[in-house]
């Protein structure tokens, strides 16, 4: 089990002739994903070669639409790597279609697109998974998105961070236990899937022991999922919060990482996600640790 | 700025009087004589400014001159004031507030208006919040005549304002949509004699992620007031914020970077209390000119006495950037003069310590882990 993604998903690629495209559909192959085919309306109706898992060749059918795509393939996954500037109609073309799982790794989307098609998708079936962010991995079985796949292997630990390379920071440190899912909801001030979306699903996975939870400064999303936790979450919770030393009003890289007036402080989550019985390590090394004790005592 | 929100305003038909922006005392009596009785404001990205004595009416040119004189230059909340604005004076009969924002929480728009003064509405959402409005807006429908009046019935705006009040909305509604914004804000909004609605002043945040489909938005920023190693960091397409500390930072990845800051300032409790000196994200790239572009703009700053390169190999493999750090140690040769504590992990992580070990260079120091490294960095900044 797993969340969100596994061995079964059929995955497309939305861009999958750019350079980006290219580079991560060959390794999701090698992840053992399933790719079916990636969309390009231009080069409708060529392929591209790739290898897969065994070192076997493919050929991956190009489609005109993601339409297309989900009727020849039976796809049930995009992984969308097309520019800023055509993000938003490539999300909406494949909400349209009726797409379940929609990872969108695109940095740099304007937030106003971002509110618009995670308003349009509230009334369908598509869930979204970032912008701007790694994207979600289930060792040994799928990758739909960029995390590389050969830091750490399956196990009993749900991961959620807003951080790529905070996610791989992390699993590496716990590799000796490993990841029943790994899910970067990413960065931006607006984010198709919350840390909460992701607690709620790894509370109902039956293989996920404990969860590590990874926020960072701005909003308040850290200080929901605390009391979601607190209301909701029975399994082990352990959490880290990035950005202790960040001054007011500055930027940190991620658009959403931004302290404004007194809200949105790496103490103030810290202090939430303790509040509801959250073990908070104070750097990532100190995190793995609290989860390997739970675990060891499991 | 108050100035350009004015002139956004302008460009969409929100009712403004835009007044002249003045840099120098005598450009500011210039301007008056033009209007009249004027209202000479301090021209900075921070609120409070009435407070911190930098908004002064003038009844006479003169006034207008010796207030120029005292408020170019004063600070504001660290701002240093280089420009005023010469506003008409307006005889104000009664003050509302309104905006436009994007709220995070719920991942739509909200419209917060009050006819309860204006200019202290922190105030009035403390002891009467009532009287302040909260209006979530769709983004997938957004504001239209409908909602519009929605909006001014639910704010309450007075019986004679109504059209005009309907109009300033769908005007401040084309601000927010059309330039990109994530705030919208008049405040106040007045009513002027004569039944007159005007935004007497404003502000405006801008999305930087949606600057491709918006060029004159780069007019808007403020070189003047940004730090020199910022604005030189970004003319080299690098993600750096200046800190105040000695130990300077190279990560890849927003969070990296900002846990990195942290456990360096953790380390840095040991070591005489030294912190981080900056923010740097180099991304997946970590190309030797990467790198050397980087590591110029971190030994750039005096305050620098060690720097810390922590990168976590994901895509990127520890072996290109190893041979970023060694090609930009050679890019600047004799300018690189402080010691460097290096940690890598993950992709091809041997490769790189091997290529590291074997150019053996002076500066760098290698470290196996993010927290042995920043202790070490520490160590060095405090010797």
């Amino acid at each position: 089990m797993s969340i969100y993604l596994n061995k079964d998903s059929k995955v497309i690629v939305q861009g999958i002739t750019g350079g980006e495209g290219t580079k991560h559909t060959a390794l999701m192959l090698k992840a053992g994903t399933s790719i079916v085919g990636g969309v390009n309306a231009r080069k409708a109706g060529t392929t591209v070669s790739h290898v897969d898992a065994d070192g076997n060749d493919v050929e991956l059918p190009v489609f005109g639409t993601v339409a297309e795509a989900m009727q020849e393939t039976g796809a049930d996954t995009s992984v969308v790597f097309v520019p800023p500037a055509f993000t938003k109609d490539a999300v909406i073309e494949a909400i349209d279609a009726g797409i379940g799982l929609l990872v969108v790794i695109t940095e740099g989307v304007p937030v106003q697109d971002t509110a618009e098609f995670y308003a349009y998708s509230q009334n369908s079936s598509t869930r979204i998974i970032g912008p701007n962010c790694p994207g979600i991995i289930t060792p040994g079985e799928a990758l739909a998105g960029i995390t590389p796949a050969t830091i750490a292997g399956k196990g009993p630990i749900g991961l959620v961070s807003k951080s790529g390379t905070l996610t791989y920071q992390m699993m590496f440190e716990l590799r000796d236990f490993g990841f029943s899912t790994a899910i970067g909801i990413g960065g931006d001030p607006v984010i198709g899937t919350t840390h909460i979306d992701a607690l709620e699903a790894f509370e109902a996975d039956p293989e996920t022991k404990a969860i590590v939870m990874i926020g960072e400064i701005g909003g308040d999303a850290e200080e929901r999922a605390a009391e979601f936790i607190k209301a909701n979450v029975t399994k082990p919770v352990v959490g880290y919060v990035a950005g202790f030393t960040a001054p007011e009003g500055k930027t940190m890289g991620h658009a959403g990482a931004i302290v404004s007036g007194s809200s949105g402080t790496a103490q103030a989550k810290k202090e939430a996600l303790e509040a509801a019985g959250v073990k908070v390590g104070k750097t990532p090394s100190e995190t793995a640790e609290l989860m390997r004790e739970i675990l060891k005592n499991a | 700025m108050e100035y350009q929100a004015k002139e956004l305003f302008a460009k969409h038909d929100v009712p403004v009087t835009e007044g002249i922006v003045a840099t120098t005392p005598d450009e500011a009596k210039a301007a008056a004589e033009q209007l009249g009785v004027v209202v000479v404001k301090a021209q900075v990205k921070a609120g409070g400014r009435g407070k911190a004595g930098g908004v002064k009416l003038a009844k006479t040119p003169d006034e207008a001159y010796e207030h120029a004189q005292a408020i170019l230059g004063m600070e504001i909340k660290g701002l240093t004031v280089n420009r005023v604005l010469i506003a008409p004076g307006a005889s104000i009969e009664e003050e509302y507030y309104f905006s436009f924002l994007l709220d995070r929480a719920n991942r739509r728009y909200l419209c917060i208006a009050s006819v309860e003064g204006g200019v202290e509405i922190e105030e009035v959402a403390k002891t009467n919040p009532d009287a302040v409005k909260q209006i979530p807006i769709d983004p997938g429908t957004g504001v239209d005549e409908a909602k519009a009046r929605e909006i001014v019935a639910e704010a309450a705006f007075p019986e004679a304002l109504t059209d005009q009040a309907v109009q300033t909305v769908l005007a401040l509604w084309k601000v927010f949509v059309e330039e990109d914004a994530t705030l919208v804000e008049v405040n106040p909004l007045a009513r002027l004699e004569g039944d007159v609605l005007e935004a007497l002043d404003g502000k405006v945040s801008l999305d930087d992620n949606a600057d491709f489909r918006h060029e004159d938005h780069a007019a808007f920023e403020d070189k003047a007031a940004a730090d020199p190693l910022e604005a030189k960091a970004k003319a080299k397409g690098l993600n750096y914020v200046k800190l105040d500390g000695a130990v300077g930072i190279i990560g890849n990845g927003a969070g990296l970077v900002m846990s990195t800051l942290d456990v360096v300032a953790y380390a840095g409790e040991a070591h005489g209390g030294v912190k981080p000196a900056n923010f740097l994200d180099i991304g997946g790239g970590a190309s030797a000119q990467v790198m050397a572009d980087g590591l110029d703009v971190i030994l750039g700053d005096e305050q620098v006495k060690s720097v810390f390169v922590n990168v976590f190999g994901g895509i990127t493999s520890c072996d290109a950037v190893a041979n970023g750090i060694v090609g930009a140690l050679d890019l600047l040769g004799d300018a690189a003069t402080k010691p460097l504590v290096v940690r890598l992990d993950g992709n091809a992580v041997e490769e790189g310590r091997r290529i590291l070990e074997e150019k053996n260079h002076p500066l760098v120091t290698l470290v196996d882990t993010m927290d042995g490294a920043a202790d070490k960095a520490a160590e060095l900044a405090n010797a």
